[in-house]
């Protein structure tokens, strides 16, 4: 059978196909976070008593966990600027950071929770309660997701191969950071 | 997607981004709510306007990928629409919430006896 050219790039709209698929993703994730996020927000607003749970949510450690994002977002987009250049090593060398600054994240957040878990603050303690770890949890699983990611396209930078990946993993990393930018007020600072 | 931005750009954005994260944390402590919806949710909304605009580089993506994201987030404005109203009410014609409402009132006491 004749060999079939690869699509690279789509007609239609003119953005790389991995490009464009990774913005489907995004888009998607948007409605998913998006529907928990309203929700959360609609109920906060009609449960007074809410605030009283959320006092006892760690606003430092959740400060600090969006400091530990907002950066390893800056070491994304330096890896992508790396990749673009056709430097593979520097971006490895980038997304590992970024990689250690997710692995931070999920460390801190493990902290919390055993913390909250001890003082009896459970998934079914409340519907905040609920709220909080369906919320925090869903968005800790797409850091992990991200990390594996990011070190399964790390190795193929350090041959110089498939730089083009590191922007696709840098464009959904900056969407976890940005779903953290929304959940750090309205889980830890709105009390 | 043309990236013309060097590393003092990316760093620059960093630093701005920080920045609104201590004004954000700060706000709060005044305890007041219109200080406290500008600083922390007002600028939750510049931050990640930020991002998406550097670090996503969507200020120089092609615009249906803009339309694609812009999309979704109308849908969930929609959905929070259609379904706010009678979520966040107790009470309305021929219908009443008595478990939230005893819910409310427990959950208020409890914070009462806490305090």
């Amino acid at each position: 059978m004749a060999m079939r050219p690869i699509a690279t790039t789509r007609a239609m709209t003119g953005i790389p196909t991995g490009r464009l698929a990774v913005w489907w993703v995004i888009a998607s994730e948007i409605v998913i976070f998006g529907g928990l996020l309203g929700s959360y927000i609609m109920h906060r607003l009609v449960n007074p008593q809410w605030a009283n749970y959320a006092i006892h949510t760690n606003t430092w450690a959740g400060a600090f966990n969006t400091l530990v994002l907002l950066t390893s977002s800056l070491s994304a987009v330096l890896a992508h600027h790396a990749a673009t250049h056709g430097d593979g090593k520097k971006a490895a060398r980038y997304l590992w950071f970024t990689m250690a600054g997710g692995g931070i994240f999920i460390v801190v957040k493990a902290f919390e929770w055993t913390h909250e878990i001890q003082l009896g603050y459970t998934i079914t303690a409340n519907a905040f309660w609920a709220f909080y770890y369906t919320a925090a949890g869903l968005h800790a699983l797409h850091v992990i997701a991200g990390v594996v990611i990011m070190g399964i396209i790390s190795v193929d930078c350090l041959k110089n191969q498939e730089l083009h990946r590191v922007e696709l993993i840098g464009n959904y990393w900056h969407f976890v950071d940005l779903v953290w930018i929304f959940l750090f007020p309205l889980l830890y600072i709105a009390k | 997607m043309s990236d013309d931005h060097g590393p003092a750009h990316y760093i620059r954005i960093w630093a701005i981004l920080v920045a609104l994260l201590v004004v954000s944390v700060i706000g709060p402590m005044f305890e007041i709510q219109v200080v406290t919806l500008i600083t922390a949710f007002g600028i939750a909304c510049v931050k990640a306007y930020m991002v998406a605009a550097n670090f996503m580089h969507l200020k120089t993506e092609k615009t249906l990928a803009v339309y694609m994201l812009v999309t979704c987030l109308v849908f969930m404005f929609l959905f929070f629409a259609g379904t706010a109203p009678d979520v966040m009410k107790t009470e309305g014609t021929n219908w009443d919430k008595p478990a939230l409402r005893a819910m409310i009132a427990a959950g208020l006491a409890e914070g009462a006896d806490h305090h």
